[in-house]
């Protein structure tokens, strides 16, 4: 099999890459496919905390890149899904202590062995970015509904435009539909006019991304939320199902959404 | 060999110039000359002059790893071809050196917009950070994102939205305009008169902005006042 190498990445710090990353990542894994999860922050590593498996980490991304173990040695399982493994990121380091060469050599010869290898990029716009997208087949691009987010957003689409690896890809991350609804946040639709990207992902603001975290649990793996369905749903777009988009502002329950149900032909 | 490549010492670091010549050629023979003085050029920083090439982002982005990755900084990139300086720019690098090159005096005496002085024309969205600066006019196809810049020494032309910052007749030229179909720049200059957009009322219209009695005046497109 040759694995399809996505980063994701935002420009911006603190809009959802790491969490979308573990959650795209343990739901892809939990649909059957072999996942591996490359955290690409050096020094400042998270990806670990988020899945919860801080404590087995013995080896690391330099470590691999160093010569000092083996690719096998370096990749922690995640034993709660079939096939997840994580690549943890040096935390005594930083990130000049890898190159975007070094990371196409490591995706290559991950490639071979797995359906999907994922890439948490740090934020920002240099070296740690360009060493997270040099290896990239599909660019993820991950935004929050705030100006700020998207003005970022808009020029790493634009980088990555630049190094010609094809169009990015859109999450937007953290929504508030009552917010939306009352005019202040930025709806989807504004977002998608400035960025005019397509769209892989909606994911709405959810409570339980904060406690799943703290215990190191993504929220996919942890039954029934609007969260975690989201990125359940981006997971199967990646793997070319034709997923509807989720309506953002359900309300009332079962009965609430059978009404909408019947109002939606009119 | 060394006749197509030629590094110097200049204040700002070591400039390279590249001669003629295919460019795989001439870059391998920049990346050899680079590790046969690997010792002599230690932590230097790099600004190449790559003449009147036309290339690619992947291609500068390519010397560029390969320069990072032999120690080196790549900082700035030179060329008198348009489309590379605006790769350069869309890199992140620097275009330009602060002491002007004396051909590039020789080659653009002055820049008068009148007489068909010669346009770019982008045909895509300018995003945030994009950064173009031209002599003559500047003419989009499509949007240009809050955050990205037009500087042009004549008239500048957006077919789609204007949300950047737009500074058309930069050389002075009190006649330049700026037209865009939905004009909502962060920031409108015209020559060395700085406007800002009031906000909009209503459906977006094609507007144009000109200089009137010293103030930006931004009109709606009236065909009938058309000359």
């Amino acid at each position: 099999m040759t694995g399809k190498v996505i980063t994701f990445t935002s420009g911006k710090g603190g809009v959802g890459k790491t969490t979308a990353t573990a959650n795209v990542g343990a739901a892809l894994a939990s649909a059957g496919n072999k996942v591996v999860c490359i955290d690409a922050d050096i020094g400042l590593r998270n990806l670990d905390v988020i899945l919860g498996l801080e404590n087995r980490i013995v080896y690391d991304l330099v470590d691999i890149i160093e010569g000092r173990c083996r690719l096998r040695q370096a990749m922690i399982r995640d034993k709660r899904v079939p096939e997840l493994y994580l690549i943890p990121a040096a935390q005594t380091r930083d990130k000049s202590a890898v190159s975007p060469s070094d990371m196409i050599r490591l995706c290559d010869e991950l490639r071979p062995e797995f359906d999907w290898i994922l890439i948490d990029s740090p934020a920002g716009i240099e070296r740690g970015f360009r060493n997270a997208v040099a290896p990239a087949d599909i660019v993820v691009v991950v935004t929050n509904p705030e100006v700020s987010a998207v003005r970022d957003a808009d020029r790493i689409i634009g980088l990555v435009e630049s190094e010609e690896k094809g169009p990015a890809r859109l999450v937007i991350n953290r929504i508030k539909p009552d917010m939306v609804k009352r005019g202040e946040m930025l709806s989807v639709d504004d977002v998608l006019e400035l960025l005019a990207i397509e769209l892989l992902g909606m994911v709405p603001d959810d409570e339980t991304i904060i406690t799943g975290a703290n215990r190191g649990t993504p929220v996919v793996l942890n039954g029934k939320n609007k969260a975690g369905q989201a990125f359940i749903n981006i997971a199967r777009r990646l793997n070319g199902e034709e997923v509807p988009f989720m309506a953002m502002e359900e309300e009332g329950g079962i009965f609430g959404r059978m009404a909408r149900w019947f109002r939606r032909p009119q | 060999m060394s006749a197509t490549v030629q590094i110097k010492g200049i204040r700002e670091g070591l400039l390279v110039t590249l001669g003629e010549g295919d460019w795989e050629d001439v870059q391998q023979a920049l990346l050899v000359q680079l590790d046969e003085q690997a010792d002599f050029l230690s932590g230097a920083r790099l600004a190449i002059d790559v003449g009147n090439r036309v290339l690619k982002a992947a291609e500068l982005g390519r010397l560029r790893s390969e320069i990072l990755e032999r120690q080196l900084g790549l900082w700035a990139v030179l060329s008198e071809s348009p489309t590379t300086v605006q790769t350069a720019q869309t890199l992140g690098l620097a275009t330009r050196i602060t002491k002007p090159r004396p051909e590039l005096t020789v080659a653009r005496p002055e820049t008068t917009v009148q007489g068909g002085e010669q346009a770019i024309l982008l045909h895509r969205t300018l995003r945030s950070g994009f950064s173009l600066e031209h002599p003559g006019h500047v003419i989009v196809i499509g949007d240009t994102n809050p955050g990205a810049e037009i500087t042009a020494g004549g008239d500048i032309i957006v077919w789609g939205r204007l949300r950047g910052m737009a500074h058309a007749g930069a050389n002075g030229n009190h006649e330049a305009v700026v037209c865009a179909l939905d004009l909502s720049p962060t920031q409108l200059r015209i020559a060395g008169t700085i406007a800002m957009t009031p906000q909009r009322r209503g459906k977006p219209q094609p507007e144009m902005a000109s200089l009137k009695n010293g103030q930006v005046v931004a009109e709606p497109w009236d065909p009938k006042k058309a000359k």
